[in-house]
């Protein structure tokens, strides 16, 4: 496969998966807000900011608005034109890198990645948007899956929807941790946090919980009694949930070795060699160590080492890509 | 609903003569007419729809918001007679192959220019003459494997020849889609009228590009060079290449070494012996063409040369497609093959012979002239249409360079029923472009694209005038 063009079908695929995230997470807080008795101008602040600062935006955040409120949140999160990874902007990349290896996806998915871009450069989806932002949300998050799953169903399993799993998993992974990691504020630094706390704080994991479509997996393990550590549990070591980021790493792993054919417990490139380490770690970590050592901070290191298997993946695969063929030209001339 | 109030208008029109449908437009104006307003419009927007969730856009140029919009399409079929395309096909062929044998001359001995059958200087002067190919043996000594040929009617309806498109044509991908979309949207037509498929045209592509590969090579690995994603033709290089099943890489995917070529793939580099170039000559190799190109691949012309990879079209078929070369094709097809041409074309005036210029110069507003080297409509005056200012500026212009413009009287296009919003249905000049390969044989997919002039009155047919198209039907018999 060209090497550009797994590129796009990598990023492509982040893109997607990015974008589901942002509808995810901008929807659970609007209506977290609803359940809250008074919201004044600074719970609106420490609502909303935490939000900003998960998709690591919060400099041009600040530069853009002047208070965070939900109007500015949802707007710059939502169809910001200055937010190179609003929602709209994440759409518009994705299709883009969809455009340009358009021989590569099948018809039904390319149409479905057309559509959503499509309907949110509508007048429709704005007007959608304000009549009822809920309704607008769901029509994202439904059109997110139904292009994954297209994405499974209808495109070979072979080396491109590999690349393609690399790049959601990877992107999930770290979606994931970023919500985990909004509520951190109110948690001990370091320590196992307890058990008992308010019924705002409950409200708020649970929000994490919705942010991360985890709402009935935690129950189902769990029952109704939500405790951040239970939380953390789930979204970073549960090996079964497809949203932890174990489970993540794990198929992150298997994609990259299918990728290359290296047998499991060996590596043949420096991503591989990140990610298998990782997924091992992950899988044979305890979550009260996690929290001993600080839940900020370890989702701090979990993301650089997140960010390293993504550049590794791009040295090992595409950036060969722009080497110039320095000999030849001279040859010529 | 059709016929109603339809005017011909004194045109010649495709589908009425003498207030009457045509024979082989019968069948399908019965069937057509039992839909009522509501249906069509349905239909209508059903297809417009789909085109435009599929992509099958090009971007308006000039417009920040970067807005896409989708080629007019228009529901009502162009139709064409088993008979009339059979002359039109012999006549292409005919046509191709005097073309294809004036190329190899004229990169090898030069004997039609020996004999003096064309003025040497016309072709040595001509801007896409490739000097530095001359006596190169391209595979298997084809030149122009890809052609299209533009054709209209004028007020007699006989087919003539406007140009030839020899370098890269495009428009096919549209032949195909169309067709997609009009048996989605009247699949009961298609039923009663015998219409000849299109569907194989990937497959005769592919088949040519695999013929011309490098002998050696007995599995050939072909790719579809495209100049980008932002290229207007983007979405037919993507089409194709997905069609035929090989891949579609930029300059940047390619790289030469030992005068091979290879793409960048996830695996290192794969060996490329086939290259379906949709860039023209100039950008092909900025070591040897235009040294600012971006778009090319350092070493490409060096490991063509070498005889290691094929490019299809060749190199410097872009003679052929001079205006000026046009009005030699009649002598080229009698040279060559010794046959009067089957198709006939546009009388047309040379503007750097002494007698022609004068007659251009002092009938200006009643001429088309056109550039010697332009397309898509561009550098071209349509006399009766043209203020004073774009008369004197074409006047000067000539004087400048006669060399360079050629003037042809206005034919009026022959005229085909077209669905104009608001105003019914209504005649608009169209012509049709025919997409002709040639490989081990030469075949012709069963129609074209046909383009039509939405605008009432215009005969500009280009996409970028405000043109749009048609599905162009080939009746397996008359009717």
């Amino acid at each position: 496969m060209l090497s550009r063009v797994a590129n796009s079908l990598y990023w492509m695929s982040r893109y997607i998966e990015r974008a589901e995230n942002i509808a995810r997470m901008v929807d659970v807080n609007i209506q977290l807000l609803l359940d809250f008795r008074q919201v004044n101008d600074e719970h609106m602040e420490t609502h909303w900011l935490p939000i900003v600062q998960a998709t690591d935006d919060r400099v041009l955040f600040q530069s853009l608005y002047e208070r965070a409120d939900s109007q500015s949140v949802c707007e710059f999160l939502t169809f910001s034109a200055d937010n190179p990874s609003s929602l709209v902007a994440c759409v518009s990349l994705a299709r883009e890198n969809a455009r340009m290896v358009r021989d590569q996806i099948t018809i039904e998915f390319w149409e479905e990645i057309n559509r959503v871009y499509l309907f949110l450069n509508s007048a429709r989806a704005r007007e959608m948007w304000q009549s009822s932002a809920p309704e607008f949300y769901y029509e994202l998050k439904s059109l997110s899956l139904q292009i994954q799953g297209l994405a499974d169903a209808t495109i070979p399993h072979t080396e491109g929807w590999l690349f393609m799993q690399a790049g959601k998993y990877l992107e999930r992974a770290d979606k994931t941790s970023r919500i985990l990691d909004i509520r951190h504020h109110t948690l001990p630094a370091r320590g196992i946090p307890d058990a008992a706390f308010g019924a705002r704080e409950a409200l708020e994991w649970a929000a994490v919980l919705r942010s991360c479509s985890a709402w009935d997996a935690y129950r189902q393990l769990h029952g109704a009694d939500i405790g951040p550590r239970r939380v953390a549990h789930l979204l970073l070591l549960n090996e079964d949930f497809p949203r932890s980021v174990e489970f993540c790493l794990v198929q992150l792993d298997q994609a990259l070795r299918r990728i290359s054919s290296v047998q499991p417990g060996r590596f043949s490139n420096e991503a591989e060699r990140l990610s298998g380490r990782l997924a091992a770690e992950l899988q044979f970590s305890g979550i009260d160590e996690i929290f001993e050592r600080g839940l900020h901070d370890y989702i701090d290191l979990l993301q650089q080492r997140l960010n390293q298997i993504g550049e590794a993946l791009f040295e090992t695969y595409i950036a060969h890509l722009f080497e110039p063929a320095g000999q030849e030209i001279q040859q010529q001339q | 609903m059709l016929r109603e109030s339809y005017q011909t208008e004194g045109f010649f029109d495709e589908a009425i003569a003498d207030g009457d449908a045509r024979q082989h437009y019968r069948a399908f104006l019965e069937q057509f007419e039992s839909l009522s307003a509501t249906e069509f419009e349905h239909k209508r927007q059903a297809v417009d729809l789909s085109f435009l969730r599929q992509g099958i856009t090009f971007n308006v140029y000039g417009d920040s918001q970067g807005t896409e919009r989708i080629f007019p399409f228009d529901l009502v079929p162009r139709i064409i007679p088993a008979a009339e395309w059979a002359h039109i096909e012999a006549g292409l062929v005919q046509r191709i192959t005097a073309l294809n044998l004036f190329l190899h001359d004229i990169y090898h001995e030069q004997r039609i220019l020996k004999e003096n059958v064309i003025p040497p200087f016309y072709v040595l002067s001509a801007r896409h003459f490739r000097r530095e190919f001359a006596n190169f043996p391209v595979p298997k000594e084809i030149y122009i494997h890809i052609c299209g040929t533009d054709l209209i009617r004028g007020a007699d309806g006989r087919y003539m020849v406007l140009e030839d498109n020899g370098r890269c044509p495009s428009g096919v991908s549209y032949v195909l889609e169309n067709r997609r979309a009009m048996k989605r949207a009247f699949p009961r037509l298609f039923e009663k009228i015998g219409v000849r498929p299109v569907d194989d045209y990937p497959a005769e592509l592919l088949k040519m590009l695999r013929y011309i590969a490098p002998q050696s090579v007995v599995d050939p690995t072909v790719v579809l060079l495209t100049p980008g994603a932002y290229n207007s033709a983007y979405f037919e290089h993507t089409y194709l290449a997905r069609q035929m099943g090989i891949q579609i890489v930029e300059g940047r995917d390619l790289v030469v070494k030992e005068q091979r070529v290879f793409m960048r793939t996830t695996k290192g580099l794969q060996p490329v012996n086939v290259i379906y170039r949709r860039i023209d000559d100039d950008f092909l190799d900025p070591t040897v063409f235009r040294k600012d190109s971006a778009l090319g691949v350092p070493g490409l012309i060096g490991a063509y040369r070498a005889g290691n990879v094929s490019l299809a079209n060749s190199i410097g078929t872009g003679l052929a497609d001079d205006k000026v070369m046009y009005h030699f094709v009649p002598r080229i097809i009698k040279f060559y093959l010794d046959q009067e041409p089957i198709l006939e074309q546009v009388p047309t005036y040379l503007a750097s012979e002494e007698s022609d210029r004068k007659y251009i110069l002092e009938h200006l507003p009643e001429l088309v002239v056109k550039a010697a080297n332009e397309s898509g409509g561009y550098g071209m005056l349509m006399g009766p249409k043209a203020t004073k200012e774009e008369i004197e500026k074409f006047r000067e212009l000539i004087e400048a360079d006669p060399r360079n413009y050629i003037a042809q009287p206005v034919i009026s296009l022959s005229r085909h029923p077209t669905f104009c919003d608001g105003d019914g249905f209504e005649g608009r000049h169209i012509d049709l472009r025919p997409f002709v390969l040639y490989g081990e044989k030469i075949s012709i997919v069963p129609g074209g694209l046909t383009r039509v002039a939405l605008k009432k009155g215009s005969l500009i047919v280009n996409s970028s005038q405000g043109g749009g198209s048609k599905d162009t039907w080939v009746l397996y018999g008359e009717e």
